[in-house]
């Protein structure tokens, strides 16, 4: 166990302790794990308003003209093609292909980004885009001075809205707004972790408890812990990075090509454009176990008597009731096939199934199909 | 944190109400807050010998899974149905609507390695520092 004296803490850490929350060590951060109980957090978070504290994260400001920076190669975003004031999701690779981490791009302006990225691996991509960036005006990293609030679930608008006006209702998926908040000209953006309906808010760290408890005030908000967040990612098949993704994994094998525009050149294209076209090599699965038992990180996958892979995500599903997980198999495996998954003494039946597992997610509700 | 006055513990969390020759068993108010929600359990079968102290059942809660070692030695005579469908009655009942199992004692000496629970409330409050 580290030490907490060695972890960083958010702003929030005495909000966490006043509200009774279970603290734990996460990305070199001491965070809230849960307050009431993942199940309840999680309910809550599908049919009301969840609300998370994620100042671990990191944000970097970047100032570069897209026509004459780099950034572009070293993204599997094509940030020309961004409108402004919209965000998009990808990845930073290596050579081969391997997740160096995942990240969302922001566009603030047409020479002016903001990039986010995981807890853990933010010093490492601090340094990999310094080292690498040209064409660049100025690179920052800007985490520490940085809050970020999450408010996810189906009545988050309604909430939102009473401090930040009714024009976060008008806010597409995937897209921000400045928004005055509090005395201060905030980002929204419509984006999320959950499934659901959901806004992430980024505001200076001096104002993050302050809007934390302005935002509780409201009886439809519940603060919700890591715990109920990794539920409600698992349900919607989402990839956690350093678990699901890593640099030994390619986005073509975790079924995330979706998110790579191959239409421009980047680190790592060759790589993955190779494993793409051999339609070999490993392939993620996602299982629902026929029980409530659990799959577990690290579990072997058998098929048909067979080892063909491991489980890298496995929880309990609060609104399926049951088993379920991810995982790598080195073939595909239909929809319908049993998967055995186990550790020796124990194994558990699953059916093999497409994503997500939640289907009734709010998440684009309001949007064109 | 509860600590009935009518049972003994262990140091692994589990609790046994001796009744006559028969114990029943369960995990402590402790272990189920320290699990969190619990989701599936995987009781002994009735019949099935116990041992002091070794395997005895499965508690899986959101985020992992834990082993629960028997109190005492002694054949398990009844198990609690209710947990199958219900789990989460550990959470809300750890020494009531939630005991796992009825065993009949092997060994009434064994009581003896068990803690009061005085010495458990003190046990339990040492690790919580």
């Amino acid at each position: 166990m580290e030490e907490n004296s060695v972890l960083l803490k958010t702003p929030l850490l005495r909000q966490h302790e006043k509200l009774g929350a279970k603290m734990s060590p996460f990305g070199g951060w001491l965070m809230p794990i849960q307050y009431s109980g993942i199940i309840e957090e999680h309910n809550w978070t599908r049919k009301n308003a969840g609300l998370f504290d994620i100042c671990h994260m990191g944000e970097f400001a970047l100032r570069m003209d897209p026509e004459k920076g780099n950034l572009d190669t070293l993204v599997t975003i094509s940030l020309k093609r961004m409108p402004l004031f919209s965000c998009r999701y990808g990845f930073m690779l290596d050579e081969k292909g391997r997740v160096i981490d995942d990240l969302i791009i922001y566009r603030i302006d047409r020479e002016h980004w903001m990039i986010v990225v995981n807890a853990a691996t933010t010093q490492g991509d601090f340094s990999y885009l310094r080292s690498r960036l040209e064409g660049a005006g100025s690179f920052e990293d800007i985490s520490a001075s940085m809050g970020k609030l999450d408010l996810q679930g189906p009545l988050s608008a309604e909430v939102l809205s009473v401090l930040a006006g009714p024009g976060i209702r008008k806010l597409k998926y995937y897209t921000f707004g400045y928004f005055d908040l509090l005395g201060e000209r905030i980002i929204i953006s419509r984006t999320g972790y959950t499934g659901e309906l959901g806004y992430e808010l980024y505001m200076p760290a001096s104002k993050v408890a302050l809007l934390w408890d302005r935002l509780l005030e409201d009886d439809r908000v519940k603060p919700v812990g890591l715990g109920a967040r990794d539920t409600l990612r698992l349900e919607m098949c989402y990839s956690l990075y350093g678990q699901d993704i890593n640099r030994n994994t390619t986005p073509v094998a975790a079924g995330l090509g979706n998110f790579i525009d191959w239409d421009k050149e980047f680190t790592g294209r060759q790589a993955l454009l190779e494993e793409k076209n051999s339609g070999s090599g490993m392939r993620m699965i996602y299982f629902m176990a026929q029980s409530r038992r659990c799959p577990r990180h690290n579990y072997r996958i058998k098929y048909a008597g067979r080892d063909v892979g491991a489980v890298t995500s496995g929880s309990f599903s609060p609104s399926l009731g049951c088993g379920i997980g991810m995982g790598y198999a080195d073939r595909e495996i239909a929809p319908g096939e049993t998967v055995a998954l186990g550790d020796g003494s124990v194994s558990i039946d699953a059916e093999v199934t497409l994503k997500p597992f939640y289907k009734d997610g709010s998440a684009k509700s309001g949007e064109a199909k | 944190m509860n600590v009935p006055e009518d049972l003994l513990y262990t140091k692994d969390h589990e609790w046994a109400r001796i009744e006559g020759d028969n114990a029943v068993i369960g995990i402590t108010d402790f272990a189920q807050d320290s699990l969190g929600d619990i989701t599936f359990i995987d009781l002994p079968k009735q019949g099935a010998e116990l041992k002091q102290s070794e395997w005895c059942a499965t508690v899986e809660s959101v985020k992992a899974a834990s082993d629960v070692y028997a109190p005492l030695s002694g054949q398990v005579v009844k198990v609690n149905g209710e947990l199958a469908e219900h789990p989460e009655l550990v959470n809300k009942s750890a020494y009531d609507k939630g005991w796992f199992a009825v065993i009949k004692i092997s060994d009434m000496s064994q009581k003896g390695k068990l803690m009061s629970p005085a010495q458990y409330k003190e046990y339990t409050e040492g690790l919580s520092k």
